[in-house]
């Protein structure tokens, strides 16, 4: 009997079993027959504009693009022939000379696609003139780098930056070209987020580099470099290496750290422990005390700026606690300075962050303590894994070590902070402490975990429910603020991270992102959690300690773990 | 049979094609649109007219718009719950805002300004426009007629094939077609022949049939295919456009700028061979530099690996005109 829910199609003499409604190149994929992409990203609509996926199906005339055509049953398809490899080195080729190489400093110089089709294809790359050569490099605050003469009109990155909900990198006529540029409006600022990083096959946008800058202060005897690591990369790290999204790396990334010459090396989930415990006792006492309500996690600094620029009317709904990554460099140029009798002028903290944000938290002055940045260069995931290229270090061969006592033992509270729900989880594990005074049966709350973009949850804490929200996306966001417009009683606490999945999916990780990569980034930190003695923030030793030895003294906790925000005008300046 | 099954019926007997260039058989896209199950659907008169030598929807409105908006009223009577949207060029909207603004009053007819060039003329990029954005080709399927304006069944024709509907319902329809001649013409105009008509037969007809050494680029002044004295016994296909080339006089890479600056400016810049593609032609066209053996590559790649008709068309002038003239 004939299967409804499979068609049979031939792909280059091979029977292929498919499902129907999946493209050529989805069947192809699942299938390891292989059809070469530039602007398809599976997070993406797909564009079929850079005409590389191209096959041909008997019966039908001229080609077809893989990513866009559906597979049917009975087809015949073929992804090799003279013509097919002729018009894929041709157009490869007008797509490599529009592109200026920059190979040397380039982000994906390692998976070029570009460059790996030239060979398999035998382009000539060379015979012509880039033709955008001279396009302008822009920057976006403290965070990212356009240089668009690397672009090649894909769109992944004007259409993910609509995804988000901002639309500030558009499509906009110069001379007789549509060019990809940020936008001119005053009403409109990039967020940081760096998603467009992530979705480029082209390595046209990246992270401000600092990885150089952390080079002399590694080398001065009189500075002591403490880094710190951030949750969501000890499982994607690896990634650069090689290997498989999702292998927890923390012990041979805390090796190889040690080994570029860092006096100590700190983990900055423990500070998402200490964020975990003031952030509960916030969300517990705006509910007694009627605060403004619900109450938003703020250690997104995309999302903190999205709301101070487009949102500023729900200012007062961000909790005042600061990041786990402005934490831990707080508690080390103060608490940890101290305790050692090191002056904190002399230490030197680079933290490693998913994330290139976190570049532009870093310059905020509000969080600076009489003048001393807690944080003083930020590294993204990519970074870190060149700076360990640069120095002849291989992740893969290091033998791992363990983290440095002081700040470096985490609960696994603390590390689910790099998944989309894991900071609400970790303050749910510790509001229902705070609020009963006994401890929880079940801490696994599986309804917030998971890579939807939004996840509704109600809890019920000792008989009070109490309903969340997690999203991730701004544009997600944007519609629990909609709904939240409508009734303001609809949520007690709201979760956001701009990034898809939450840092696990930054736009400072390892190219390519993608669902699936998400999802085993997400599930190795989830496995670190299960594995862990200790799952509950306020049950850390190290938390315990640091309350009773300093944060304990109101002064101190509000120095190091609480701030403000304002309003904002647009901060990216453009020069046309 | 009710009326709305009446007109189908007699528009397919009539034979009438589309008149906007690609000869689709009108009956068949009115039968998708109509019956496409949606409480909305729409109706696109295009008269986007773009391409230079093509001016024919200009001569219908000043000579019989009453049978143009009489050919759109069918449409509307015989799609349900239908809008209409005349879709004019900026300069045409300036011409005829008014005069059709009168001739529509108390029907669902908007009168739409295009503020963009060729392009827009592609029923796909026109509902982009009409949407609000900018031209850019969509993929098909789906068709207009079954997912167009704002997702909805909408049926997109040329001015003239509405003023052929009115024709057909009067009984008066004679598979005729507007032709238009310039360039070195004597008398540069629009001529209603039979449609197929030669084109040997329309410069005659015409007395437009040269006297001195010629060339006539047929099909369109930017994408049409540059033909020889001796390969005029042919009908005109794509836009019925004839335009006459003294040999002499004319430049053949004068003329190919001509062409690259139109359609390096008309493009979407949407997909590799056509965006990339044009501009290495324009770029050898400039410098007097042909290297054939990468033109025929980029040729290739325009013809086979566009994304949408356009760039599917701009191979055929400078090859025709490489191979027979220079």
């Amino acid at each position: 009997m004939e299967n409804k829910n499979k068609i049979i199609l031939d792909i280059d003499g091979k029977k292929i079993e498919a499902t129907p409604g999946q493209t050529i190149l989805e069947v192809a994929n699942d299938n390891g027959i292989f059809i070469p992409t530039l602007c398809h990203h599976p997070d993406l609509k797909e564009k079929a504009s850079c005409r590389m996926c191209l096959v041909e199906i008997k019966g039908k005339k001229g080609m077809y693009t893989a990513c866009s055509t559906k597979a049917e049953n009975g087809m015949e398809v073929l992804t090799d022939s003279p013509s097919i490899l002729r018009a894929r080195q041709t157009n490869l080729e007008l797509m490599f000379v529009q592109h200026k190489e920059e190979c040397g400093d380039c982000i994906v110089s390692h998976n070029c696609k570009l460059l790996e089709y030239a060979k398999k294809f035998k382009v000539r790359i060379n015979r012509l003139p880039d033709r955008k050569t001279g396009y302008p490099v822009y920057q976006f605050g403290p965070a990212l780098i356009f240089d668009s003469s690397k672009c090649i009109d894909c769109g992944n990155c004007t259409e993910m930056c609509r995804k988000q909900g901002i639309s500030f990198l558009e499509k906009r006529q110069k001379d007789t070209f549509y060019q990809i540029k940020p936008c001119l409006e005053e009403n409109k600022d990039c967020i940081y987020c760096g998603q467009c990083i992530v979705h480029c096959p082209v390595g046209a946008f990246e992270a401000v580099g600092e990885f150089e800058n952390v080079e002399d202060p590694l080398k001065d005897k009189t500075k002591k470099v403490i880094f710190q690591v951030a949750p969501a990369i000890r499982t994607s790290i690896g990634e650069e290496f090689g290997m498989e999204p999702g292998v927890n790396m923390l012990g041979q990334m805390t090796a190889a750290i040690r080994k570029l010459g860092a006096y100590k090396v700190f983990d900055t989930s423990v500070a998402a422990d200490v964020t975990t415990v003031e952030e509960a006792k916030e969300l517990v006492s705006r509910i007694k005390n009627k605060g403004t309500m619900p109450m938003f996690t703020s250690c997104c600094p995309a999302w903190v700026k999205y709301l101070e620029f487009f949102r500023s009317d729900y200012l007062p709904n961000l909790t005042s606690v600061r990041s786990p990554q402005i934490i831990l460099g707080g508690l080390i140029k103060n608490y940890f300075a101290e305790k050692e009798g090191i002056d904190p002028k002399d230490i030197v903290v680079v933290s490693v962050m998913p994330c290139v944000s976190k570049k532009y938290e870093i310059t905020r002055e509000e969080l600076w303590m009489d003048g001393i940045k807690p944080v003083d260069y930020v590294l993204t995931t990519r970074e870190l894994g060149r700076l360990f290229y640069n120095h002849k270090i291989d992740l893969k061969k290091i033998e791992p070590e363990e983290m440095d006592d002081a700040l470096g033992v985490p609960t696994g509270a603390g590390v689910i902070y790099g998944a989309s729900g894991g900071v609400m989880e970790s303050a749910l594990r510790t509001a229902y402490k705070e609020i009963t005074g006994s401890e929880l049966e079940n801490i696994n709350f599986e309804s917030v975990r998971g890579m939807e973009g939004t996840k509704k949850a109600e809890v019920d804490v000792a008989g009070k429910k109490i309903k969340v929200a997690v999203v991730s996306g701004i544009a997600n966001a944007q519609k629990i603020l909609q709904e939240l417009g409508e009734n303001p009683h609809l949520y007690d606490y709201v979760e956001v991270m701009a990034c898809p999945g939450g840092c696990i999916g930054g736009g400072g990780q390892p190219v390519p992102t993608d669902k699936e990569i998400r999802k085993k980034r997400a599930a190795g930190l989830y496995s670190i959690d299960k594995d862990k003695k200790i799952r509950l923030a306020h049950q850390s030793p190290i938390v315990e300690k640091l309350y009773k030895d300093f944060l304990g003294e109101e002064k101190n906790a509000h120095k190091i773990c609480h701030t403000k925000y304002s309003k904002k005008k647009r901060e990216v300046e453009i020069k046309e | 049979m009710n009326k709305k099954e009446d007109v189908i019926l007699k528009i397919k007997e009539s034979g009438l094609t589309g008149r906007g260039g690609a000869g689709f058989p009108t009956s068949t896209k009115w039968e998708m649109v109509k019956n496409q199950k949606a409480n909305k659907k729409f109706i696109i008169c295009n008269s986007s007219e773009g391409e230079p030598g093509v001016f024919k929807d200009l001569y219908l409105w000043e000579q019989y718009p009453e049978e143009v908006v009489e050919g759109i009223k069918i449409a509307l009577e015989t799609i349900d719950n239908s809008i209409a949207y005349i879709y004019l060029n900026k300069e045409y909207y300036k011409k005829l805002k008014i005069k059709l603004e009168k001739l529509c009053k108390g029907l669902p007819i908007v009168i739409f300004e295009k503020k963009w060039g060729y392009l827009g003329g592609e029923e796909t990029a026109a509902c982009e426009v009409i949407e609000g954005k900018r031209p850019v080709v969509r993929k098909k399927p789906p068709f207009p007629g079954e997912a167009g304006l704002w997702g909805f069944p909408t049926l997109i024709n040329n001015v003239e094939t509405f003023y052929h509907v009115a024709k057909i319902m009067k009984g008066e329809y004679k598979n005729t077609k507007f032709f238009c001649v310039s360039g070195a013409a004597k008398k540069e105009g629009v001529w209603e022949f039979p449609a197929d008509t030669t084109i040997r037969k329309v410069l005659q007809e015409s007395g437009n049939m040269p006297e001195f050494d010629f060339f006539v680029q047929v099909g369109g002044g930017a994408a049409g295919e540059i033909l020889l004295p001796a390969e005029l016994d042919q009908p005109v296909l794509g836009a019925s456009s004839i335009i006459i080339f003294d040999k002499k006089k004319t430049d053949p890479y004068e003329l190919m700028k001509k062409w690259a600056d139109f359609f390096l400016e008309e493009n979407c810049d949407k997909c590799v061979p056509c965006r990339e593609g044009v501009y290495r032609i324009s770029e050898m066209v400039k410098a007097k530099n042909l290297d054939r053996e990468f033109l025929d590559d980029l040729f290739f790649v325009l013809e086979n690996t566009s994304f949408c008709s356009l760039g599917k068309s701009v191979a055929t002038p400078f090859r025709s005109l490489i191979n027979k003239v220079l």
